[in-house]
């Protein structure tokens, strides 16, 4: 982002400019503080997941075991870190960084979709992850989240088609399925992401991000 | 590595999306060996020089730099400056104490065979005499602090950055880190720069004192008996302890024994029932006094004082209070219910954002009031009277994460306040806290004793008990 | 991170935390490609003798266990009401049909659940952060800085005990305590994440300050790969191809694709 400023010392500044630019360049513009706070998010989402489990996991099943489909209405917690990831760090990669790192902690504590609780992370992820690449890291608001929350459910759909053997499972079940994903996943994920966000970023957490600088009215 | 000598010149820090600068005009010359104490007020930006020094102040899109800024003639280069922060919860970074400490090493790509000697000497120089596989979870926030500057010392740094290292510590602790830096320093092959408010701790050290004005350069420059003869009424209205500036409060006439609000027979305390902290076989809380709670580091202050506010069920034995304030004859607090610990027991935490709930200050300080069902108008009432008494009236829409330290503490009084408890139980109330919220603090405390409320304070600030430890109770180390 | 039950000491302990991920993997994956109750039966009956023959204790394998064993039927009745049908049909009821086929792939599903979940129990546990973090940076090669960067963030929030009971004395005291458990425990939460993010920010700054991330660096502990993650991996493909074999004999094996 180029500077706007007072420059008394044009040489310095070049230099330093530039000896920034080649560094970021080099690390896709991940800082070190965006790494531990995308882990931090991420393990934190992750314990929400391993609550949501419980609650949302035995519901979901039960749920989802005698409706054709409508289970899907639950999943839109599990696709939290992804749009939460990319809302907060804007950084490429970190819809998909925060997601596996989430998936990683519920599998770790212990669920009972075990390893496939990475695979599903990381579709979910990149799910989240493509919405925003395709709105070239630019756009942060309501909408692009509650975009970010469906392409991460549809990802996991046609993931699950192979992971749960869905594929086996009548068509009418997995177009229930996947349409009432996509609606858990924008609201749930993107609407519920897309607050939390606005909320961190009100508490001032945020003030070394984009996310949070944006949102700060000084007072 | 040698001392390296500190050149600034005209510079300047904005911080990306303010409109003030946090410093401008700074122009300064520290030489090599140099031992540095920088003062001024919050938010002088005195942490941006250091993080500026140290070379961790963020790249072009975190702010915008003006004039310029060498440490050993060059820009500074993160990891060639030790720095050492307040925090000891943010600093340590790895599971084990060994690893911790070579962290840096590790980075500065020194040859394995050579980090592991120098981590055991960066431990002995600090004096922490653990083992290196000790998990760092476990160690006190003294034992954190040393480890952070041991971790520093290790890299050998030519200056070294403390912002405020003993701020969060008992003095036993504050004593080791200031003794294991004064050794460091002693043969003068570091330069020193340091913040602290609290001047006496590093007076003996420093062989000068830089002043620095908010949003502005430097105020005062010079040895520490010529800056405070000239300027120590500044400084210490700054927010600083200039030594021969006390805080000019005095103990208030200490009323009589009036009955126990709350006793304590037989009591074990703890927080699992196999672990039990301690045991008080006696203990009374004084009617309308104060009473001041003292101890070492896991002799269980905390652990009794939240017992006695009715937070943490005692393991056995019993909590009483007074009929004067127990609900229908109820007289354990621990089983009182939540509303009914408002008007009745009320607790400030060491930590003021654990208490946080609302979004923001005015809110935050309603909940208490709002949760007795009190008419609206009385909770508006009630919140204007104490964003005025708290001097908090021009954040009452700001977020109370936002706040700086010293008002998110009387924010977090403030909301203990409001419902006008009989008992006021604060856990080190001036913990970290500059001189300018050490004395409100003190004052809002005083005022509380004054209308008859009975306050318990765990604390281990000496000045504070001089003034308010009218019941003290020492707690011995537990066996 | 201090576990409530911390893992038994066990043969697994002299393998790299990154070939346990491996194991996992390769245990996983191919058994994805069927859908038949053999492969499924089959994996079960390894992992369960191997959690043995390792040294994991027969309680602890059964404390584990029982979430997955638990939740695993239900994932078979939800095939069992929409899956494929075929053959004869014993309910008919709007969009549910059981059939002989759909109760087949009900079978099968949840010994799958059963297969894919009991590998990951077992690799999993006891498995040490920093150790895994020198493994994924040392042996896999991955960028140092994203995986110490991670490692450190991990690291803060797993030291939540202790500020969540402060958090929740907090609100008690607070006259917040009585009711209203769910909105209660998302203010912790959400207190919780802005503390850790604040302290996350600070960690970040401690980091580089001490030069982290800036050039290459050196390993103050080693990370190596030796006879018993050979064996571990070739063990894991060998009880995964056992499992796939026996379904191929069988005649049970069953594409998901078909």
């Amino acid at each position: 982002m180029p500077i706007v400023g007072i420059d008394p010392c044009p040489d310095l500044q070049g230099d330093r400019h530039m000896a920034t630019q080649s560094r970021t360049a080099r690390t896709h513009g991940w800082r070190v503080v965006d790494i531990v706070v995308a882990a931090v998010l991420g393990v934190a989402i992750g314990i929400i997941f391993v609550g949501w489990n419980f609650v949302g996991g035995a519901g979901y099943e039960a749920f989802n075991a005698l409706t054709p489909g409508l289970g899907g209405l639950a999943v839109g917690i599990w696709l939290l870190g992804g749009v939460v990831g990319g809302l907060v760090i804007r950084k490429p990669g970190a819809a998909v960084a925060v997601e596996l790192i989430a998936a990683l902690v519920s599998a770790a504590v212990g669920n009972q979709w075990g390893i496939t609780t990475l695979y599903s992370g990381l579709a979910q992820g990149l799910g989240a992850e493509l919405v925003f690449l395709a709105l070239a890291y630019r756009r942060w608001s309501l909408l692009p989240a509650a975009l970010a929350g469906a392409g991460a459910a549809v990802v996991e759909w046609v993931v699950e088609l192979l992971l749960f053997g869905n594929l086996a499972k009548s068509a009418a079940f997995n177009v229930i399925y996947l349409v009432t994903m996509i609606i858990s996943g924008a609201v749930l994920a993107g609407g519920v992401g897309w607050a939390l966000t606005k909320a961190l970023a009100a508490s001032g957490a945020l003030s070394r991000f984009g996310s949070g600088r944006e949102a700060r009215t000084d007072v | 590595m040698s001392a390296v000598d500190v050149r600034l010149d005209g510079w300047g820090w904005r911080h990306a999306g303010r409109s003030s600068w946090a410093t401008s005009g700074v122009s300064l010359r520290i030489e090599p060996g140099e031992r540095v104490l920088l003062l001024g007020a919050s938010g002088a930006g005195k942490t941006t020089l250091l993080h500026a020094l140290a070379g961790v102040l963020g790249s072009s899109d975190e702010g915008e730099e003006a004039g310029s800024l060498t440490v050993g003639g060059e820009r500074p280069r993160p990891g060639t400056c030790g720095l050492v922060m307040q925090d000891p919860d943010a600093q340590t970074i790895l599971a084990r104490v060994g690893d911790d400490v070579a962290f840096g090493l590790e980075n500065l790509a020194v040859p394995r065979d050579e980090i592991w000697p120098r981590v055991r000497a960066a431990l002995a120089e600090v004096g922490l005499e653990v083992p290196l596989d000790h998990s760092t979870e476990r160690l006190s926030g003294g034992q954190r602090q040393r480890l952070a500057l041991a971790g520093a010392l290790a890299m050998r740094p030519g200056l070294l950055l403390l912002d405020e290292p003993t701020a969060n510590l008992d003095p036993a602790g504050v004593d080791e880190v200031r003794d294991a830096v004064a050794r460091r320093v002693a043969d003068r092959g570091t330069t020193l720069v340091v913040v602290e408010h609290r001047i006496a701790t590093w007076l003996p050290l420093v062989d000068r004192v830089v002043v620095l004005t908010a949003g502005g350069g430097v105020a005062a420059d010079g040895s520490p008996d010529q800056v405070f003869e000239r300027h120590g009424a500044e400084v210490a209205a700054m927010g600083a302890w200039v030594p021969g500036i006390g805080h000019g409060l005095l103990p208030r006439q200490r009323p009589e024994w009036a009955g126990a609000v709350l006793s304590a027979r037989d009591l074990t305390i703890g927080y699992e029932a196999d672990r039990p902290v301690r045991v008080v076989p006696a203990f009374d809380v004084p009617q309308g006094l104060s009473t001041t709670l003292t101890g070492a580091n896991g002799s269980g202050k905390t652990t009794l004082a939240l017992t006695l506010a009715g937070l943490l069920p005692a393991l056995s034995g019993r909590v009483t209070a007074s009929s004067a304030i127990a609900p229908g004859g109820r007289t354990d607090p621990g089983r009182w219910r939540s509303k009914e610990l408002l008007t009745r027991v009320g607790t400030v935490f060491q930590d003021p954002e654990h208490q946080f709930v609302a979004a923001t200050v005015s809110d935050e300080l309603a909940i208490g009031v709002r949760a007795l069902r009190r008419p609206a108008s009385e909770i508006t009432a009630r919140v204007l009277e104490l964003l005025e008494q708290l001097h908090l009236d021009r954040l009452a829409r700001a977020n109370p994460f936002t706040l700086s330290g010293g008002e998110k503490r009387r924010l977090s009084v403030g909301t203990v306040l409001a419902t006008r408890p009989a008992v006021m139980v604060l856990d080190e109330p001036t913990f970290g806290q500059d001189r300018l919220t050490w004395v409100d603090l003190v004052r809002l405390v005083t005022a509380q004793l004054e209308t008859g409320t009975t306050v318990v304070s765990v604390t281990h600030d000496r000045d504070y008990l001089d003034l308010l430890g009218e019941n003290h109770f020492h707690l011995e180390a537990a066996s | 991170m201090s576990v409530p039950n911390p893992a038994p000491h066990t043969l697994l302990d002299r393998v790299n935390p990154v070939t346990r991920i491996a194991a996992a993997v390769v245990v996983s994956l191919p058994l994805l490609l069927t859908l038949d109750w053999v492969s499924g039966a089959t994996m079960v009956a390894v992992v369960l003798v191997a959690a043995l023959a390792l040294g994991f204790g027969v309680t602890f394998v059964a404390r584990r266990v029982w979430p997955v064993l638990a939740l695993a039927p239900l994932a078979g009745l939800n095939m069992a009401l929409y899956g494929k049908p075929g053959g004869a049909v014993h309910l008919d009821w709007f969009l549910v049909h059981v059939t002989d086929n759909s109760l087949r792939l009900a079978i099968a599903v949840v010994l799958r659940v059963l297969a894919l979940g009991l590998p990951a129990i077992l690799l999993f546990t006891g498995i040490d952060p920093t150790d895994l973090a020198d493994g994924l940076a040392q042996v896999w090669r991955l960028p140092a800085r994203f995986v110490l960067g991670a490692l450190a963030g991990f690291r803060l929030v797993s030291r939540f005990v202790d500020d969540w009971r402060s958090l929740a004395s907090a609100r008690r005291a607070r006259g917040l305590g009585d009711t209203g458990a769910v909105r209660r425990w998302a203010t912790m939460a959400f207190a919780m994440l802005v503390i850790a993010i604040r302290r996350g920010s600070k960690l970040a700054t401690a980091m580089e300050a001490r030069g982290f991330g800036t050039a290459d660096r050196t390993w103050a502990r080693t990370s190596t790969v030796g006879r018993a993650d050979l064996v571990l991996i070739l063990s894991s493909v060998a009880a995964v191809s056992a499992a796939l074999a026996a379904a191929v004999v069988t005649g049970t094996f069953w594409a998901v694709w078909s």
